[in-house]
Formats: C-alpha cells, structure tokens, sequence
C-alpha cells in the first residue's frame, strides 16, 4: 500500500501536460481541424518557458506565446492557404523540435535547470487526506487549472452559442456557412486555442514537472495527447478520464520496476496505445467530427 | 520550359543559392558540412548515400500512399517491425546465401502487416489512420524496446540490443572498404518499380483517381475505394518494412532500440519534396540525406547543433507546400497536365 500513494501523485503529475493538451486538441478537432503540429507547439512551450522562468507566470505567459506563434503558422497553412492538416501539422512539430534543439544547443548546453520552477499549492485539510490527498491537492497551479478547464470547456462546447457554432463547422462546414457562422474565423481561433493550451503544456512540463528543460523533452506528448482526444471520443469528459489512463499508464511504469514485478514495463506502458486503438474499434465510427482533417469545400467566410 | 523542368530548376537554383549563400556567411561551418556530407568518398559513399536509402524506399511508399489520400503517419513504427522481423530471420541463417534475401522478405511483409492493422481499421470501422498509425508507431517503440531487452537480448545480456547476424545474413557492399551496400541497387529497381505502377497501370490509376477525387471514382469510375486506399496502405507499410530490413542486414547487423533516428518521420519531407513523384524521390531523399550528414558534420567540426537539419526539413516541407497547390485540402490533386 505504502507505493499507492506517491503512484497517484506522479499519475496527476505526469497527466497534466497531457490534459492540457488534449483539451485544447479537443476544441480543435470538434471544429474539424487536426493540429499536429501539437508536438511542436509542447516543445515551443516548453523553450519558451525555459527561456522566460525567472517568475512561474512570467514562464507561463511565455509558453503560451511559444505555441501560439507555432499555433499561428498553422493556421496560415492550413485555414487560409487550406493546405493539408497533416503535412502541414507533421512539418511545424519538426520545426518547433529542430528550432528548440539548435537554440537550446546553440548555448552550449544539453539540460538545464530552470530559474524558478512552480511550488506546489498545498490545499489545507484536504491535502492532508489519506493516500489521495498529496495526489490532488497538494499539486501546482497548472494542475488545478487543467481540470477546471474540463467542465469550462464542456459547458463552452455543449451549452453556448459559440460551442455550438463550432460543433457545427467540425460536422459540417457548409451547412455552418449557410446559417451564418464564420467558418475560417472559428476555425482560427479552434485552431490558436489548441496551440495555446500546447504551449501551456509545454511550460507546466517545465516548470511543474522536471523542473528543467532538455532536448526534446515532449518527447511524443503532443501525439499522445491526440490519441488521448481519441480515446475521450471528442468529449471534455471523457478526454479528461483517457488523460487519467495514460498519466496512471505512464506512472505505473515506476511502480512496476519498485515493486519488481515480472512484467516488463515497456509492455505496461504499450496498455493506453492498444486501449486507445480498441476504443477507436469499438466506438470510433460517428463519434469523430466528420469533417476531422479535411478543408471544408465552399464555406470561404 | 515543361512546368516539370521548372519546377527541376527552381529546386536546383533554390539550393545552389542557398549553398552559396551559406558558404559566404559561414565559411567554417559550410566546410564542416562538405566534409561531413559528399565532400570525401568515405562520406558520400559511408554516409550520404548509406543514409538516403531508408529515406529513398520509405519516401516512396509514402509518395504512393499520399498519392492515394492515405495519410500513413507509421512509417517509423511499420520500419521498426521490419527491422524486428528481419532480425529474427536473419539469427535463424539457417538459409545460407538465401537468408538475407529472406529477411528481406519477411521485414515487407511484417512492415505491411503493421500498417495492414491501420488500414483495416479505416477500411472496416471508419479509423483515421492519421490517428491510428500514430497509436502503432508507440506499440512499436515500445515491442522494440521490450524485445532487446528481453526475448531477443543478446546473449550476454547486458546492452539492449539483439544478437549480431551472420555474416552470411548480411547485404554485400559494393565496394570493399566502404559502407555503402547493395540497398542502393534495391532503391533503384523500387523506385522505378513504383514509377511504372503508379503511372502505367491500372491499380495505380485507381489509386490516384481515390486519392484526387474520392466520390467521383466511386461513382463514376466505379472504383472500391476503400480497398484502393487498403492497397495503398500496405504498399507504404511495405516499404517502410523493406526500409527497416535493409537497415538492418546492411548498416547495423543487429536489432537496436533506435535503429531508426526518424526516417520514417524524415521521409514525409522526402516525399513532399518530390511532389509524390516516385521518381523524383530518388534526388529528394538524396537532399535529405545530404542535409543530415552535412548537418552531423557541422556538430562535429563547427560546433552548430545537428538539430538545424530538422528546421530546413520543415522549412522545404513548408515551401513546397506553400507554392504547390496540389497539398490542398486532404486529398493531393494532380495537375491538370499529369490527371491524363
């Protein structure tokens, strides 16, 4: 029992980043738009906020600007040229990990820890609750502001005008033009909030969870966090749920070694993949934006 | 001049200006990079040319896949399986001077195995492989790293890595005191292999035709288009298993963890560059190579990170994609003048 509890705290550690991600990932792809390039965004985030952490806020101010600037290339290609999504998305993760790796190593340097990394916010009396009480509420800001996102963007999504205008361009741009919604303006800004939310991940990377930043250290975040929007069926709920299955998987590995298990632990951390792809199996017809990946035709608003 | 000899001509020019330029800016670092890349008979024919293979025959399925509106995203995963499969044949050797050839084999059928599974899953549950092939290059890491570390560990067990294969397994280099091995000859027949289908049969029509139009070719054309695009699939997993198997019994002569440092993903850029042309992938990956060697060079004897290489990929992807309207939309369009 005595492994159950630090289990939990690295579970809600190692999935924030990811929960940050796949929610922005979420809203984007309900709006049609895939970002791949959400791996470039993380690691932009992260160097930025790297670069910037002389304060926590002043770092996270700095990731959200590192991923939107990605966030912005994208949608140049992609919203207004209506480039291909996955070419485009492919060649910005390349871009943001290349661009990090040469600044990063133009300094000499291969890891480094940063100025000020985030404290934890010890939540009083709740935090001092048995076994799950370091887990959640002894975690840092970031954390807290994840999971507050889950019901904000559900209520955004399924309860406003706005939520609704952007369910329909990722169903089906044409009929949204029709009845008057912006179809390339919601898309921009479906697409920018994904970026954002990547950059944020990549500085809660940072500056909650290794307290440094080294070379790739996204290190397939971005591409998780898209099965993870997958594996949630596109809903803010479920998302939040498969970020818990992935961060639990990804933590378990340590455990799996502490307690010496005989399993080997690259085939505990294979269980959210094949989850992922059975899910995708079970109930991945009709519950994806049906016009996830692809340009609308005519909406040109 | 053809629009396909300007386009030739723009990539050429583009690239000598870009050398130039950089040959005047930074002298040091532009030698660093001859040396590194095709300056020297050992680097061109150890390391350029060594390294443009995987990147050539990937590439190529790509090109096909792409071509088809397949957007096979696994070619690092379904090269990871056939570098897998090629190892355990290759330890067998029990073949004799049929065993790498058998490897071979084994490495395209395992590479399209793996990408069969995506292909399946868009084929029969409406999976995008997009998503799908992303979720298998993880397995895939993760079987690779589990696999050298347990069941296929060699046999002192003490690094993560395979077994050396035989030297009867192994690709014949074609010149004695360099690396550069038989793969090239194989890149060559795949590439022009590929040209012909692509564009002088039936099969390859169809896969353009799904690939441009999708509900026209259904409709009109008469075509199964899932199927067409379930072809497409497994020739892109094909070669990207073929890919692995060559790396294997040609270059490392024993399964690693990272076998590969993302060819699959590298070899997006090559195909992209190549306008999914099958022929011109052979120049494309070529580049690509270059710019990698050259750019490992810079690390070495200039000091400027390797990871520059990354950043020209994405810009070159970002260029072409930029002026070539044909990357609109999902689907690749071809022109007006190669829809004939």
């Amino acid at each position: 029992m005595s492994e159950l509890s630090p289990f939990l705290e690295a579970a809600v550690r190692t999935a924030t980043p990811l929960l940050l991600a796949a929610i922005g990932e979420t809203v984007s792809q309900r709006a049609g738009v895939l970002n791949l390039g959400l791996e470039g965004c993380i690691i932009a985030g992260a160097y930025a906020a790297y670069v910037a952490s002389g304060a926590p806020v002043a770092g996270y101010a700095a990731a959200v600007g590192g991923g939107l600037l990605l966030g912005l290339t994208f949608v140049l290609f992609v919203v207004f040229l209506r480039r291909d999504q996955v070419i485009v998305g492919a060649a910005l993760t390349m871009l943001g990990l290349g661009l990090t790796g040469t600044l990063f190593r133009a300094q000499g340097q291969t890891g480094a820890l940063v100025a000020t990394a985030e404290p934890a916010l010890h939540v009083p009396v709740l935090s001092s609750i048995p076994v799950v009480g370091q887990a959640l509420f002894a975690q840092p800001a970031s954390t807290y502001l994840a999971v507050l996102l889950v019901p904000v963007v559900w209520w955004w999504l399924y309860r406003t005008h706005h939520g609704l205008a952007l369910r329909a361009v990722g169903e089906s741009p044409d009929a949204a033009h029709a009845a008057g919604i912006r179809v390339r303006r919601v898309q921009v800004v479906a697409a920018l909030f994904s970026a954002a939310l990547g950059g944020l991940a990549g500085g809660a990377l940072v500056l909650a969870q290794a307290g440094a930043f080294a070379e790739d250290m996204s290190a397939g975040r971005g591409f998780l966090a898209i099965a993870i929007v997958a594996l949630g069926r596109w809903r803010p709920l479920g998302v939040a749920l498969a970020a818990a299955v992935f961060g639990s998987a990804m933590a378990l590995q340590f455990v799996v070694q502490a307690l010496g298990w005989g399993v080997r632990y690259e085939l505990v951390l294979m269980i959210p993949y094949v989850l992922t792809l059975l899910a995708l199996v079970l109930f991945g017809r009709g519950s994806a934006p049906a016009m996830l990946g692809r340009a609308p035709e005519n909406a040109s608003s | 001049m053809s629009p396909r000899a300007r386009n030739a001509f723009l990539v050429v020019a583009a690239v000598a200006v870009a050398a130039l330029s950089f040959w005047a800016l930074a002298p040091e670092a532009a030698v660093a990079f001859w040396n590194g890349s095709i300056g020297s008979r050992n680097a061109l024919l150890s390391g350029t040319l060594v390294r443009a293979i995987p990147l050539a025959i990937i590439g190529t399925g790509l090109a096909i896949a792409f071509r088809a509106g397949v957007f096979n995203i696994g070619g690092e995963g379904q090269l990871m399986l056939g570098a897998v499969a090629a190892t355990l044949v290759a330890l067998r050797g029990d073949a004799g001077a049929l065993t790498a050839p058998l490897a071979l084999l084994a490495a395209t059928a395992a590479g399209a195995l793996w990408a069969g599974i995506a292909g399946v899953l868009r084929a029969r549950f409406g999976v995008l492989e997009v998503i799908s092939t992303i979720m298998l290059n993880f397995v895939a890491m993760n079987l690779v790293s589990y696999l050298v570390r347990g069941p296929m560990q060699e046999p002192s067990r003490i690094y993560p890595q395979s077994a050396a294969i035989a030297d009867v397994a192994q690709l014949p280099r074609l010149a004695p005191d360099v690396r550069l091995h038989i793969g090239l000859v194989i890149v060559l027949g795949v590439c022009a292999g590929a040209w012909w289908f692509t564009s002088h049969t039936a099969a390859g029509f169809r896969q353009r035709a799904t690939g441009s139009a999708p509900i026209a070719a259904r409709i009109a054309g008469g075509i199964d288009v899932s199927r067409v695009a379930l072809g497409a699939m497994l020739m892109s997993g094909a070669l990207a298993g073929l890919a692995g198997g060559i790396e294997v019994t040609g270059v490392t002569f024993a399964l690693y963890e990272h076998i590969s440092p993302g060819y699959g993903f590298s070899a997006i850029a090559v195909a992209v560059l190549a306008r999914l042309n099958p022929i011109a992938v052979l120049p494309s990956a070529l580049l690509f190579a270059t710019l990698e060697t050259g750019a490992l060079g810079m690390q070495r004897d200039a000091g400027v990170p390797s990871t520059f290489a990354a950043v020209l990929e994405a810009a070159a992807i970002l260029a072409i994609v930029a002026t070539h309207g044909w990357f609109r939309d999902a689907a690749p369009r071809p022109r007006a003048a190669e829809s004939a």
